[in-house]
This record gives C-alpha cells, structure tokens and sequence, in this order.
C-alpha cells in the first residue's frame, strides 16, 4: 500500500553533495591522543563531573552525571587518565570555551562492565532513567534528552513513531550511511522506543535521494516482527525538519510553540534509535557518533568517531587537496556554522565537518536592496513573510518582528539561499531573536528586583505595624480600654492590606 | 565570520532587472515597424537620463555608484517611462519625468527597495499634470500617417524640435484611440460608429494592439521564468475585463468592450510590467490579488468617468498608497497557526 504523502510549504533544492561521502563504507577513527569531553553536550543543564584529575577511568565509564531534570550523563569514550577538568574550546557559534574534562587514553580501550538490558519486562520509567545515565541524546542536531522525549507524560501513549532518515543537509551522509549499514539495529532500538511511547505505528521517512539506505531499510523491516512502515519522501530541502517532515508524513502541522505530541507524533532522528538500541541490548552508552567529514579533503568519508576526538584529527585522516582551506562547518552548508578553532572536540551534536574551500564555498557578494519580490516568502517552509521579518529586524521594530511570528522562523536558510539580493536574512532573525530574548531576560530579572524590593518594603511596614499595634495594645491596656485599641489595630490592618495590594499589583 | 546558510541559489537581482528588459524586447521591436524608430530615440535618452541621475543620487547619497548602476533597477524605470509617453516627446520632457522617477520617487525615499511609489509611473503623473499638450502628441501609426519620421528625422524632432520642410505635427501624431473614444462620446457619437474612425484597429487600436499582443508575451515569458507571479496580472486584468463586460453587456454603444480596454492603451504594459514592480506592489498571495484587482478596477473608472484617457499611472499610484495596509490585512498564518483563529 502506497502511502498518501502530503507537502510542506516552500523548500529550496540546493546542489546536494552528497556523492563525494557516500560511496565509502564507515571508517572507525582512531583514538586521538587526547580527548576532550565538554559536559554540556546536550540541551538542557550540563553534566557534574564525578571524576577528578588523575583519576582512571574506563570506557563508558560515567565521568559526569545528569545533573536536573533536562540532562544526561556523559561517559568516558576509552580508558585513560583524566588529566584536567578546565575549559576548552567548543563548537558552539559563540565561539566560548566551556567545561571539558580532559582524558589521556591508554590505548588499551578497556570496557567498563556493560549490562544489556532485558528492556520488555522493565518499567518504562526505569527504562528511561537507564537512557538518561546511558547519555543518549537527539543525533539529528538539537541533542534533546532522549529519556524526557520517551516520556508520553500525561497522555496515555504517543500513536505514531517517526523516525527521521530525511538528511536534507547537502553533503552530510552519516545517517545515509547508518541506514545503509545498521539498519538492524536502528529498528531494534525503534522497537525500545515504540514500547516507552505506547506507540501503534512506526514509519522511517527518508528522502528519496538515498535509494540505498530506503533499501536496506525496507529489507531489515521486512524481518521485524512489528510493522515498520518505510517511506520515500521526495528531495526538497528542509524535509528533514521535524516539522516539515510531520507535515510530509501525515499532512498535520505541529501548532506554534506547541511539540510535535501535540499532534500525536514522537519524531528521532535514526541515529539516536541505534544508540538507544547499543544502550539497551549491548549495554554501551553513547561514547561515539558517525561524523562525515567532506567537502575540500582528499577522502571524503563517514567515520564513526569516539566523542571528545579534536576535529582537526579527522580532517587529517581525510586528508588535504591542493586548494588552501578557507574555514571549518560543523553541520551542513544551509544551517552549520563557522568553527574558529579546529582543535575544539566532536561532540554529540556533530553530524558533519565540513572543510571549506574558496570555490566551494565562495564568499557571498556584497548584499544589495531588498526589492520585496518574495522569492523567500515562496520558499519558506514556516509559511512567514522572510521580507517583512527582515524590515522589521533591521529597523529593530522588534515588537513587529514578534507579531509576524519570528520565534516560528527554524533558520533553515532557504530566504537567504534564494535571495536575489543575498542578502544574509536568517543573520538578522538570529539577532533579533536574541536581542528579543535578552530584552525579555532583563525583564524577567527586573521584575524580580522590583517583586524583592516591594516585598521588602512591605514587610518592614508590616514590622512596624505590628510593633505599633503591639505598644497600642499595652498602653490600651493598661489605660483607655478596648476603643482606642481595637481602631490602632484596625488602622495597621488597613495599611498592611494596602501595601499588600500595591505590591501584588 | 560569515553565517549560514553558506550555499547561495543562482538568482541576482541584475538577472532580475536584465530579463525585464528583455521582455519589453518584443513590444518594442513591434512599436519600430508599426510606428517608426522614434522609440529607440526616446528609449536612448531615457535610459542615459536615468543612469545620469542614478550615478548623481548614489554619489550625493553616499552609495556605491558602479553597485547601484549595475543592479540594473535604473534602466527598467527609464525604460518603463518612456514606453508609457509619446515616442516623438520632446527631450526635456522625457528628462523630466526621468528625474522626477529616480529623484524624486526613488531616491528622496530612500533609494531601490524603500520607495513607496511607482517611480516610473510618478514622472508619467507629473508629466501628464503638467505639460497635458505634448503627452497627447503620439506618433501616428506609419499605415496611416501620410508622412512618417526616419530616425535622422525623429533625433531632429526630439532634440530640435525641427520637422522635414515638408512635414507637420498634425501629420506625423495621433491621439490615442482611448483619447477618442473619450471626446467622440461626449459627442453623443456611439461606439461602433466611433470604432470605424481611423486609428481604431482590430480589437483595440491600429497598431498598438499589436503592441499590447507583445506586451502579453513578454509578460507570459516573465510568469514562465517566476520573474513576477501570476497573481497581479491576472487580477487586474481580470477586474477590468469584468467591469468592462458588465456595462458592455447593459448598453455596447455607450461603453467600450472588455476586448478593447485589455488591448488600448496601456493595459497589458501595466498589469504585467508596472502593477508587478514589487518593491511597491502587495507582497502577499492574497493582498497581490487585492491589490491587482483594485487597480483594474480604477483603470476602468478613470478611463470611463476620470479626466485623463488612460488610467494606469494613477490606478497604481493609488494602490502603491494602500500597499502596507493591504499586507497587513492579508497575512497569510504561518506553519502551525491554521487551527487557532489569527
């Protein structure tokens, strides 16, 4: 039975890439010499480090627990010393450091005790408590704790499980390649998820441009003893978009500001089902990914990479060409951005490094005037006005920007990508929303002071008051009688209410 | 340090502005058989006028004068201009409008993207205000015209105001079929006796038909390569035709047919080279067919009840006013915001 597939709005076709990298088997990288391993590789609060420096560790061993609600553990990716706790350079477009906990391996690549997991006679919640200290996180880029989006919460389960295999990203092939050659295991670790979710249905959506990977795919669901729908989507940028893939897959749009449950819909990308897959039934928490490493090097290629290993290791196993590098991508041309410091460690979150090259990547003509001809508005998959976002960004009416939906924009660079004017659209979305957002931190924080302030002033009126009413009730006492009394009470009453007032106001 | 995304698509705004020009190629072509070469003269003119004042608005403004020049916009403001007034104008009045189309209506607000008027349809307005004589002198179609202009003769008329001995004014020019059909029904002529006058063509007027036909094709080459959207064209033509068919249809001697209000004047140029310029156009899917069908709409009534022939300059003025209020109605809701009432 075929599918009735439905389309989202826009989406651009960018020369996809993707040949150079996928013609190779993966690679397994070799450990580095050193490896730095930030505690904050996933959304939410870091890791708390649990080891010191000096210590040994094994690998997979915990280093670093979850520390919150919205968090993971991190693990040691080999055995080692660890040699420091200090920050590093990461790749993060802010360009800081952050805290790393630096391990020398000792070449032995000593497993610490691994438990698989007999997951069908276990509790979900233990379940998920287990995948939480096994560190799993979303592979497809926002690196989300897996554990919370296993969780169907107040709903009774989530009907359908969607995993992501669309890889819109030019140049990027891991998942590609992921699909090519663990199909196996990425539908047992579906099969993990369908049971935490309550899930009836699972569908894998790829794009149809990976005619090997729909393959193997279909032949591993074909041995599944749960029905395992696989779907070729066509090729459109950003059909690897949750939102746009949800849309592509069951003709339903994810409501703004709402989660993709909303619409009954748990979506992972396919990596992050064969992690929870080597977590559950082998016992190995997550201590690698699969990296493409392509664009301007000698051997574009897939390399499953230990988390921690220094970028600048895998671009030299691939190797140079006789153009000069001109920059570092970590992600894809369309959403990645600029490493600065090559040094900094692959991490949960990096899917792909791409080394630029001047005639890859030609720098971007100068930007010209916005002639309001909504190219971008015809390729914008959230369905706004990228034309009237960009006035209202630049001239900081930011209050417009707001009501024009700019918090829906999921910068996936297609106004910018057809802009005739080239003029760099999401750039200014990016600082408008963060300008939006530190203008609403300050608020927050304002508000704060000024609920402090108020309360302080409130409670030292309400001391004095009660001291007042004290004296009046001795003096009243002791003299006059009840009368007086009583209206010195009433009145300190009355002022407290009031102050009370003012301040909840 | 450059952003995402960092792969551009392949469409420049000089290609933009090129392929425009192109699509005025034919109409154009068809005007120099029919009416005589006096359009190149005044095409030529335009355009140097245009880029003059682009160059000395980007230099006094501060901007990058070969950047500005070279996106292309002056040209097709020049171009739109003089394809919009009579071929055979003296110079100083196609200079005029020239400045007051990129000075005025362009530059003092703020340069290609921030004006809010039509620039080439703001110095056919205060052309056509102005100096209303020399807008109604247009070049005779050369099947009628006992004497015709060659392009020695035309450069001499426009730059010199000096005719061959043997020619005069009322012999080389014309008043629009428009312009006629306006004065013969205030003479209580009907409109099939006036269609049978001289200059009344097949379905609209001698030659220019053909032209407006050229027009159309040019426009349909823009739709098909997504230079402009379907949406504005079809609108106005759409609202013109049917206010047109319905008076036609109550009483066809008193008014003229759709056929002929798509064919004359300067329908076809406007609905698929002037109402599209988008930087004063509507934006969205909606407000584009509000904003085309608007502007059919008060062609018909100018041309029907106004004071001038034609009705397009004025029609899109009037409509570049209201754009930001139409975008605003006719914001599409974004992904994840059709459930919940705007």
């Amino acid at each position: 039975m075929k599918r009735q597939l439905s389309h989202f709005h826009g989406g651009v076709h960018p020369a996809d890439h993707k040949s150079e990298s996928s013609g190779r088997a993966i690679a397994i990288a070799p450990i580095p010499p050193q490896l730095i391993v930030p505690v904050r590789q996933h959304m939410g609060e870091p890791a708390r480090p649990c080891v010191q420096p000096g210590d040994r560790v094994l690998k997979g061993q915990i280093i670093a627990h979850a520390e919150g609600y919205v968090s993971v553990a991190v693990h040691a990716p080999t055995s080692g010393t660890v040699t420091a706790i200090e920050d590093r350079p990461v790749a993060h477009p802010s360009g800081l450091n952050d805290t790393s906990i630096v391990i020398e391996p000792d070449g032995q690549d000593l497993w610490t005790t691994r438990t698989p997991t007999d997951w069908r006679n276990m509790p979900p919640s233990s379940l998920r408590n287990i995948l939480r200290d096994m560190g799993i996180a979303g592979l497809g880029g926002a690196v989300f704790p897996t554990w919370i989006k296993l969780n169907p919460g107040r709903r009774e389960k989530i009907p359908l499980l969607l995993l992501n295999g669309g890889e819109c990203e030019p140049w990027i092939t891991c998942d590609d390649l992921l699909m090519r050659e663990r199909a196996d295991g990425i539908l047992q670790g579906a099969a993990i998820m369908q049971y935490l979710l309550g899930a009836d249905e699972i569908i894998v959506g790829i794009e149809d441009n990976k005619p090997e990977a729909i393959a193997a795919m279909q032949t591993a669901a074909s041995k599944c003893r749960h029905p395992v729908d696989v779907v070729g989507i066509p090729t459109l940028y950003p059909s690897g978009g949750a939102k746009q893939l949800i849309k592509v897959i069951t003709g339903r749009e994810v409501p703004s500001g709402g989660r993709s449950t909303d619409v009954g819909v748990a979506t992972f990308n396919v990596g992050t089902a064969f992690a929870v897959h080597r977590a559950i039934n082998h016992g190995e928490p997550m201590i690698s990914r699969v990296v493409t490493v392509t664009g301007n090097v000698a051997v574009p290629q897939n390399h499953e990479v230990l988390l921690g290993t220094p970028m600048q290791e895998l671009v030299r196993l691939a190797g140079d060409t006789a153009e000069p590098v001109s920059g570092y991508i970590m992600g894809g041309p369309m959403m990645g951005f600029d490493i600065p410091d090559i040094s900094a460690p692959v991490v949960k979150a990096t899917n792909c490094v791409l080394v630029k090259s001047v005639s890859l990547f030609p720098p971007p003509p100068p930007a010209q005037e916005c002639i309001r001809c909504t190219r971008c508005a015809d390729a914008c998959p959230a369905e706004l006005q990228p034309q009237e976002l960009y006035w209202f960004s630049r001239s900081q009416h930011f209050d417009k920007a707001v009501a024009y939906s700019l918090f829906d924009c999921i910068e996936c660079g297609c106004c910018s990508h057809v802009c005739p004017s080239h003029i760099p659209l999401v750039h200014y979305y990016r600082y408008a929303k963060s300008e939006i957002s530190a203008t609403r931190q300050a608020e927050k924080a304002a508000n704060h002071a000024r609920e402090r302030h108020e309360s302080r002033l409130a409670r030292l009126e309400r001391d004095e008051q009660e001291r007042a009413a004290r004296l009046a009730q001795r003096s009243g006492a002791k003299t006059s009688g009840d009368d007086a009394r009583q209206s010195a009470i009433q009145a300190a009453m009355e002022r407290a209410r009031a102050n009370q007032a003012e301040s909840t106001e | 340090m450059q952003s995402s995304p960092y792969v551009l698509g392949r469409t420049h705004l000089p290609i933009i502005m090129l392929k425009v020009l192109l699509a005025l190629v034919p109409a154009i072509v068809v005007d120099v058989w029919l009416f005589g070469p006096a359009i190149l003269v005044s095409l030529a003119l335009a355009s140097a006028g245009a880029l003059t004042f682009e160059a000395i608005a980007l230099a006094l403004r501060g901007r990058s004068v070969v950047g500005g020049l070279m996106d292309g916009s002056a040209l097709v403001t020049a171009w739109l201009l003089a394809l919009s007034i009579p071929s055979i104008a003296p110079w100083w009045l196609t200079l005029v409008g020239v400045f007051f189309a990129i000075v005025v209506a362009k530059h003092l607000y703020g340069g290609l993207g921030n004006n809010i008027f039509n620039p080439a349809m703001v110095g056919y307005a205060v052309l056509i205000v102005s100096f209303p004589v020399p807008m109604t002198h247009w070049a005779a179609p050369l099947s009628l015209a006992g004497q015709s202009l060659d392009l020695h003769d035309a450069i001499l008329w426009i730059f010199g105001n000096h005719l061959p001995d043997n020619q005069t004014l009322d012999a080389i020019s014309s008043a629009t079929p428009l312009d006629t059909l306006r004065t013969q029904l205030k003479l209580h002529h009907t409109v099939e006796a006036i269609r049978t006058m001289p200059g009344f063509g097949h379905f609209g007027g001698t030659g220019s038909e053909y032209v407006a036909l050229a027009y159309l094709a040019g426009g349909l080459y823009l739709l098909a390569d997504r230079i402009i959207t379907w949406q504005i064209p079809l609108a106005l033509i759409g609202s013109l035709a049917a206010m047109s068919a319905i008076f036609w249809l109550i009483d066809p001697s008193a008014w003229a047919s759709p056929m002929f209000h798509l064919a004359a004047g300067g329908t076809m140029l406007g609905a698929f080279f002037i109402a599209t310029d988008p930087v004063t156009a509507a934006t969205t899917p909606r407000g584009k067919l509000l904003y085309g069908a608007c502007i059919g709409l008060l062609i018909w009534l100018i041309r029907e009840f106004g004071a001038y022939p034609d009705g397009v300059a004025f029609g899109v003025l009037l409509m570049n006013i209201a754009v930001p209020l139409i975008d605003s109605w006719t914001q599409p809701p974004p992904y994840g915001h059709k459930g919940t009432p705007a």
